[in-house]
């Protein structure tokens, strides 16, 4: 129980990051925070459960992650060109 | 009681992390947040887990962050405090937000009390073996289609990134 607050705890920290800040950057990290706490509920749900089919996953999510922080950089460096800047107020060009 | 020590560790990070003004500074609060957590997993017995935790996350993936931060190079106006609307507004909606998660969380503990239990027998134990042949029987369809996913990922950000 505590390990699936704990996660809940940390996937609400990195929402609160991805609506409160301005950053691109730390909302990617804010993403990662988030995705970071399934991997704490995977791990704490193969102990509970007494098999090792969480750990393999949070494996995989590894990989996941390591695919979304290079997906999501190149988009911020890409965008980081156009405006000369990472702040996502600038970024509304959708909205003319 | 371990458990706590270092869950508390884990918020107060990941609080810092979201916190921060310098994105340098934020990326080494997670850092910081993803090391606890690979504390967390040495606990639950997950110890191939724990070392690609550091391995990975902790090591490749905010090496790649930290050096795209240090790419831009931003300006000192860059790095001002910024909300989304009015400052006062956001901040305090921020703070009842993470108030009543916080507070949802420990009345949860409060109320149902411990109840983790883990399974009798053992046999959790991630090890290399155990978790590897897992990865290669059980999961092994996951497993390639995650390598395919992994190689779009390095198309799509080679392509992505490589500008005009």
């Amino acid at each position: 129980m505590e390990y699936i607050v704990l996660s809940v705890i940390i996937f609400c920290i990195g929402v609160a990051g991805i609506l409160l800040r301005r950053n691109l950057i730390i909302i990617l990290m804010s993403v990662e925070l988030m995705l970071s706490a399934s991997n704490i509920s995977f791990v704490a749900f193969s102990k509970m459960h007494g098999n090792l089919d969480g750990q393999a996953v949070v494996l995989l999510l590894y990989v996941l992650a390591a695919c979304e922080a290079a997906v999501g950089l190149a988009i911020i460096v890409g965008l980081f060109r156009l405006k000369g800047s990472v702040d996502i107020q600038l970024f509304r060009d959708l909205k003319k | 009681m371990i458990f706590y020590l270092i869950a508390f560790g884990i918020v107060v990070t990941a609080i810092l992390t979201i916190a921060s003004r310098n994105s340098v500074v934020s990326a080494l609060w997670l850092v910081a947040c993803l090391f606890a957590q690979a504390i967390l997993m040495v606990t639950l017995e997950a110890h191939l887990v724990a070392a690609m935790q550091v391995l990975l996350y902790a090591g490749a993936i905010m090496v790649l962050i930290l050096f795209v931060i240090m790419l831009l190079n931003l300006t000192p106006k860059e790095l001002k405090w910024k909300f989304i609307a009015g400052e006062r507004l956001i901040l305090g909606s921020g703070v009842i937000y993470l108030a009543g998660v916080m507070g949802l969380a420990l009345w949860i503990i409060y109320k149902k009390g411990a109840s983790f239990v883990p399974a009798a027998g053992g046999g959790t134990a991630g090890t290399v073996e155990a978790v590897g042949k897992l990865l290669l029987t059980k999961y092994a369809l996951p497993f390639e289609l995650v390598s395919v996913t992994l190689l779009v990922a390095i198309v799509g950000a080679i392509l992505t990134g490589r500008g005009k």
